[in-house]
């Protein structure tokens, strides 16, 4: 479809981007909600609140991130230019950091001294745990149990931050049942907590207000680009799970109708198996977590547990303006299998000497393919999301790197795409 | 027209309130669950709401959801939801479904108000369905002439009491405390100040309160000021602690109990 001035409005002014999003929560929440948007209304017009903003993600989280030509991995994607976002610079290790410092000085504009978060790598509990501490508010986080297991170092990184780290043994153990227990816990405590949601899901209007303060990544990214090849990008490229560093890099391209918005979704062990989060390509509409989108569901509609090497793309939802840009055509959404994000993986290690997180490995893995597609002339922008610290057992034990020697894996050799 | 109005005032009439027990349909197993419900039904319960399990259920306490998983996981669907609704109507009591939305939506919100209404169902009760998003449902419980069950929380402002009570059709279901569902040991003040805020706002509504009555004693405390006292928990901890027919009947022991506090003066 071509773009319309339209279809940079959304959502209305009820939460919806075509059918998806909304509010399908329980009549508790409502007014908590309202209070919520009402103040993030307030708090945009609001020349103090901007500022302040500004100054933390500039002194604190290390913004503008750069971006960085990938000349010697640009070789391996049919010689297209592919320019990375550096978000895995950020303060904590990844994009989380802007949507964190956003809502935690809108908590305090709240009048409210705790927050609450859900997550599932550990790296939206992490920038959570960080601001909590930044600005002095008490913090608990969701994590299902299975992810604590998974993710060690990022519990003790929460708990050295002063946060709680609660273990979810509920349901699928994952982070889908960490969200259910934050919600639970927001019902319960809503008068003085704030649920510091991490992705651009849940109801209206978390997805509009994640978005927004994700946005810094693709203003600045924009004008990066235009500054450094001197026109806009062919593809930007960026990993989906719920989708908030797509959303944020994407935005402000969306009037540019030249620009393809290519989202990479995992698709674990492929997408015909059935082990997979590659929620878009593989699932349905339906309602989870409180907003209309695409989810993995049964015939019954029942959630079905999503597979991914990468926990932080570990989740059967994703945002509903994927959705709907997916629907408009605005956007595309591609799967890439653990295989393909593991040997982008390893390829950007070789040649950039940059590792970086197994979420983003998803769009780099796209690019691969897509600069092959589109051949040398093409300029291909990667949001990368995250760095890969927290990656390294998990890719240690993938290569099987016992004695930490990364030739011995020679992942390179294997086809990256 | 409404079934769930109607038996509402029919207690008001024995100056009672109704007792409404909850239980998902499947734990167990499908028959065990169908048969708590009838025992319920001759401990004395008025309305039965027939639970749909779902894998996320965010308003539920841990009681609720060590009950629905396991069914959740044996593929229990809205067939047996509907066998359950008939068995409820045929043991002579009044069934009403509770459901999150997406069970319903991927089931089809026409074909399921259509098969509800077919089983004998009175209608549904929504918990994490606004007014707002629920176009669809109004329609279709208008086609079927099936009733409608919002909720009301502590929260909910008096433009949302309005605009809530305007959407019911049956009765409103007011949350009585800020929190999820599960035993609690004493009845929140939030309860009987939200009940009196919908009563001054729209007394033709019929309220009945739930969250956390597990004893004869509360049903009888909360009795007093609604018009149906829902358990939840309570029931669902009968068949937690004996997952069989002695669970069966010991739900129906508990309605026994629970009816006599709805009727204390």
């Amino acid at each position: 479809m071509t773009t319309t001035p339209d279809s940079f409005s959304y959502p209305d002014s009820t939460g919806h981007f075509g059918p998806y999003g909304g509010r399908f929560v329980p009549e508790a929440l409502v007014a908590a909600l309202d209070e919520i948007e009402a103040e993030f209304t307030k708090a945009q017009a609001d020349p103090a609140f901007a500022a302040e903003l500004s100054r933390l993600l500039r002194d604190y989280a290390g913004r503008p991130s750069p971006l960085s030509d990938a000349e010697r991995f640009s070789e391996h994607a049919g010689g297209a230019r592919v320019l990375l976002k550096r978000e895995d610079l950020n303060h904590t290790g990844s994009h989380k950091i802007n949507n964190v410092l956003g809502q935690a000085l809108l908590t305090k504009r709240l009048g409210k001294s705790r927050i609450i978060a859900e997550t599932g790598a550990g790296q939206h509990g992490v920038a959570t745990a960080t601001a909590a501490a930044l600005l002095g508010l008490s913090c608990t986080v969701y994590m299902g149990a299975e992810d604590t297991r998974r993710q060690a170092l990022n519990v003790a990184r929460m708990k050295l931050l002063g946060a709680d780290v609660v273990p979810v043994t509920t349901g699928s153990r994952t982070l889908k049942d960490a969200i259910n227990e934050a919600f639970r816990d927001w019902v319960a405590n809503v008068e003085d907590t704030h649920y510091l949601f991490g992705t651009a899901a849940g109801p209206h209007p978390i997805p509009l207000m994640v978005r927004e303060f994700h946005r810094v990544i693709g203003q600045e990214a924009r004008a990066q680009v235009l500054e450094r090849v001197g026109r806009l990008p062919d593809v930007v490229a960026a990993c989906v799970g719920g989708g908030s560093n797509a959303i944020g890099i994407f935005y402000d391209f969306i009037p540019d109708a030249g620009v393809r918005l290519v989202g990479l979704e995992a698709a674990g062990d492929g997408v015909e198996t059935g082990r997979h989060a590659a929620t878009i390509t593989g699932g349905s509409p339906g309602v989870l977590h409180g907003a209309r989108s695409y989810l993995l569901q049964d015939e019954n509609g029942q959630t079905i547990e999503s597979h991914s090497i990468s926990a932080g793309l570990d989740y059967p939802g994703v945002g509903p303006e994927h959705s709907w840009l997916h629907d408009t055509g605005r956007a595309e959404y591609r799967p890439i299998t653990d295989a393909q994000a593991m040997a982008a993986f390893a390829l950007l290690c070789k040649t950039e000497g940059i590792i970086p997180a197994i979420e983003s490995s998803h769009a780099l893995a796209g690019a691969l393919d897509l600069g092959k597609e589109l051949g040398p002339d093409a300029v291909i922008l990667v949001n990368l999301s995250g760095r890969g610290d927290k990656d390294v057992e998990t890719a240690s034990t993938y290569f099987g790197l016992a004695a930490g020697d990364l030739e011995s894996g020679d992942p390179v050799a294997g086809d990256p795409a | 027209m409404s079934v769930l109005a109607d038996v509402l005032a029919r207690s008001r009439a024995e100056h009672r309130s109704a007792l409404i027990g909850y239980l998902p349909v499947g734990y167990p197993d499908v028959p065990t669950s169908i048969d708590a419900m009838i025992a319920m039904v001759a401990g004395g319960a008025d309305i039965i709401e027939v639970g749909v399990p779902y894998s996320d259920p965010g308003m539920d306490g841990p009681a609720i959801q060590a009950a629905v998983d396991p069914a959740v996981k044996a593929g229990v669907g809205l067939r047996d939801v509907f066998a359950a609704v008939s068995a409820v109507r045929a043991a002579g009591a009044v069934p009403v479904v509770m459901s999150y939305w997406n069970p319903l939506e991927k089931y089809g919100v026409g074909r399921f108000a259509a098969d509800l209404a077919a089983a004998g169902g009175a209608g549904a009760i929504t918990p994490d369905l606004i007014p707002e998003e629920a176009g669809q449902w109004i329609a279709a419980t208008d086609v079927h002439d099936l009733d409608r069950v919002f909720l009301l929380a502590p929260s909910s402002t008096d433009a949302r009491i309005l605009s809530t009570v305007a959407a019911s059709r049956g009765f409103v279901y007011a949350a009585s405390t800020m929190g999820v569902t599960g035993v609690r040991a004493a009845v929140s003040d939030a309860a009987t100040t939200l009940v009196s805020r919908i009563r001054r706002l729209a007394p033709e509504i019929a309220v009945c309160v739930g969250l956390g009555v597990s004893n004869a004693d509360q049903a009888a405390e909360v009795a007093a000021f609604s018009d149906g006292v829902i358990v939840g928990s309570a029931f669902v901890r009968c068949l937690l602690d004996s997952p069989d027919a002695a669970g069966a009947k010991a739900a129906g022991t508990l309605a026994a109990e629970l009816a006599e506090g709805v009727r204390r003066r």
